[in-house]
């Protein structure tokens, strides 16, 4: 059973009716949907790769009044399309992945945080919810994501909710705890909700959705099942279209890898963490052997820099540091210390902000820093040279 | 002697209290600019700061407790409570008051800063910019001796290093980046809160 | 007991560093590193003493190991 079966995705949503005629009504949530849920291993795809049904079972045992579930499809990573395709072209899957997730946790409403710049997924969500009887309408609302990086992170999204302004919180508590209107509030991808509803309905949590990016034949969304390699994924999109240098598996959050241990690295979580990667969000970029990995590390380095809510020092000043000394290095007019600074900087950066945004950022530089170590070397070096 | 005694420690304590809270406002500054030098480490401006600020806060009690009981000036608790109701010189007796609460206000909340939060905290704490000249003045006006050669030495030195101080923070201060970006970020990620 | 951050609150003072040196240190911009793990006995007085000090109210001493930052820049690497 996979996300995108059926219809062509490309042409749109189906009607309520095709819908539940195609995959039969959506039974509501019965005792032992959250054991379903765990045993079919189905992790986040918000980027965490968290287990669902444990994230479920938590927000389910606490008090603190009835919960809040927050179906997160804001989206910010800018490589990734997943999210906005699967809103726009089976909205009613999400819609069902929510609504069960309510009913799993006790939460009297659902919030549908959608990127405000996805105005297509937008609106096709909002065209199903208005074809769901008025007793389900009742627990929804819309939220509009500002275009944010940050906006998609869950305290960010739980705040912006409560008070208007979607910038992260420090933790605790965190939203699993008090959340929306201080209730324990589920924040889920919606790829993961809708996921959850197929699992429900006696799929398993067999696929995954994948954005192929860079130098593909066909660059877009393509759904694989899990343990897809690297190369078939790629292949799916048409294959590379120039000879592959690395990969950036996760976006701008995620890790490169070189493209030799990469092509042949199954897709899942245990065999990427062991290469020390992680799926991430899902985006797989491949980089070709023409371009600069110096200079499109400065750009994403930048892009994450700019990216900062300048709420914590250690973020703002560490990650535009290191944006700036990886300019420098790109420019070939590095100063002398510049390469001691980006390892020693990212690896003080780690940790040491309200959210993960720094440990993302680091992350992605430390990698580079590993795959791309000769052409940093030669970069540091044409500083000597030229002072020489 | 009894009423000498009450009257000297009224001016002189007035006297003493002024040149404190000068110098409290003065180390707040050095503080907020994060001023440090070798073997004067940031923590000592605060420390001072704290310290000569209760220290102040006695002798500021003492200047008001001696004038209020002293039966020569017959002054009565509601004058050091509401301003303006002294028979005495009402306006510059009044700003006394209104110093002095002023400062009772800034006082208590950072007593209690762990327990207000910072934010209350900090609202309250702007106080002592008004407190401070309003202190000065009413030295100036209410005093018998608020013209006298030593006073007004007192003052000008008190009030020199409190502009000093003040000057140095508008003009020397830092821009702070993270602020601006900060506030800059936020305009891009707020929108109204609709229920 | 073990020290935690309010990172959206710190402004940098670096007053913590001054009063607990031996675990607190500051990076390029002032801003506090700690040491991971629970603070040692000797040390605790100091520690609620750096707590009392922040300016901005920014320093949690908590009982147990707090779930998310505890301020450390030595945590090993999930990748």
């Amino acid at each position: 059973m996979n996300l995108f079966d059926g219809p062509d995705p490309r042409a749109g949503a189906e009607s309520l009716a095709d819908h539940e005629r195609r995959l039969g009504p959506l039974a509501p949530a019965r005792a032992g949907l959250i054991e379903a849920i765990e045993r079919s291993g189905l992790l986040g795809r918000g980027g965490a790769s968290f287990p669902v049904g444990a994230k479920w079972r938590s927000v389910a045992g606490r008090s603190g009044g009835p919960a809040v579930v927050l179906a997160n499809g804001a989206e910010g990573e800018p490589l990734s399309r997943k999210d906005q395709l699967l809103m726009w072209a089976r909205p009613h899957l999400v819609l069902d992945g929510a609504r069960l997730a309510a009913d799993a946790v006790g939460a009297d409403r659902v919030l549908l945080y959608v990127g405000e710049e996805h105005r297509s997924a937008a609106g096709a969500l909002a065209r199903a919810l208005a074809e769901r009887p008025a007793a389900q309408r009742r627990r929804f609302a819309m939220v509009a994501a500002p275009a944010r990086y940050v906006a998609g992170e869950e305290s960010a999204a739980v705040h912006f909710v409560n008070d208007g302004v979607a910038v992260p919180t420090a933790t605790p508590p965190r939203p699993y705890e008090r959340g929306v209107e201080g209730r324990p509030t589920l924040v889920q991808n919606v790829e993961s909700l809708a996921q959850a509803a197929l699992v429900a309905r006696g799929g398993g949590a067999g696929t995954v959705l994948l954005t192929v990016a860079g130098a593909v034949q066909r660059p877009g969304v393509v759904e694989v099942p899990a343990g897809t390699t690297v190369g078939e994924a790629v292949g799916r999109a048409g294959g590379a279209s120039a000879s592959p240098r690395a990969v950036l598996l996760g976006g701008y959050f995620g890790t490169w890898l070189e493209v030799g241990e990469a092509w042949r690295l199954p897709l899942d979580p245990a065999a990427l963490r062991a290469a020390g990667g992680s799926l991430g969000c899902g985006v797989v970029s491949v980089l070709p052997a023409s371009a600069s990995p110096v200079e499109e590390t400065a750009r994403i380095m930048r892009t994450l820099a700019a990216e900062s809510v300048a709420q914590c020092g250690p973020c703002f000043f560490g990650l535009r540091a290191l944006a700036d000394a990886c300019g420098r290095l790109a420019a070939r007019r590095p100063e002398p210390d510049d390469l001691l600074r980006l390892g020693r900087w990212s690896a003080e950066v780690r940790g040491r902000g309200a959210c993960r945004h720094p440990d993302g950022a680091a992350g992605f530089l430390q990698s580079a820093l590993r795959v791309f170590a000769y052409e940093f070397a030669a970069a540091a070096g044409a500083g000597r040279r030229a002072a020489a | 002697m009894n009423d000498t005694l009450l009257w000297y420690t009224t001016r002189g304590s007035g006297a003493v209290s002024l040149l404190l809270l000068s110098a409290v406002v003065a180390l707040g500054v050095l503080s907020a600019v994060r001023f440090q030098a070798p073997g004067w480490p940031r923590f000592l401006t605060a420390a001072f700061h704290r310290n000569l600020s209760l220290t102040a806060v006695v002798f500021l009690a003492l200047h008001v407790v001696t004038a209020v009981t002293d039966p020569f000036a017959h002054l009565g608790l509601t004058v050091a409570l509401v301003p303006f109701t002294s028979w005495y010189r009402a306006l510059w007796v009044g700003l006394g008051t209104i110093a002095m609460e002023l400062i009772a206000a800034v006082a208590v909340t950072s007593l209690l800063r762990r327990w207000l939060g910072h934010t209350a905290w900090r609202a309250v704490h702007w106080l002592a910019y008004a407190a401070w000249p309003v202190a000065l003045v009413h030295g100036i006006g209410a005093g018998t001796d608020g013209t006298a050669d030593w006073m007004l030495a007192i003052d000008l030195f008190s009030a020199g290093a409190v502009v000093t101080a003040v000057v140095g923070r508008l003009l020397g201060g830092r821009p702070d980046q993270m602020a601006d970006a900060r506030a800059r970020f936020r305009a891009t990620v707020q929108r109204e809160v609709t229920r | 007991m073990t020290i935690s951050i309010d990172r959206t609150r710190c402004a940098g003072h670096g007053l913590c560093a001054e009063l607990l040196p031996e675990l607190i240190r500051l990076d390029d911009w002032g801003y506090p590193i700690i040491q991971p793990g629970p603070v040692p006995e000797h040390l605790a007085a100091h520690a609620r003493r750096a707590l009392a000090a922040c300016p901005a109210l920014a320093l949690r001493l908590s009982q147990q190991t707090p779930r998310f930052d505890s301020g450390t820049s030595q945590r090993s690497s999930r990748r």
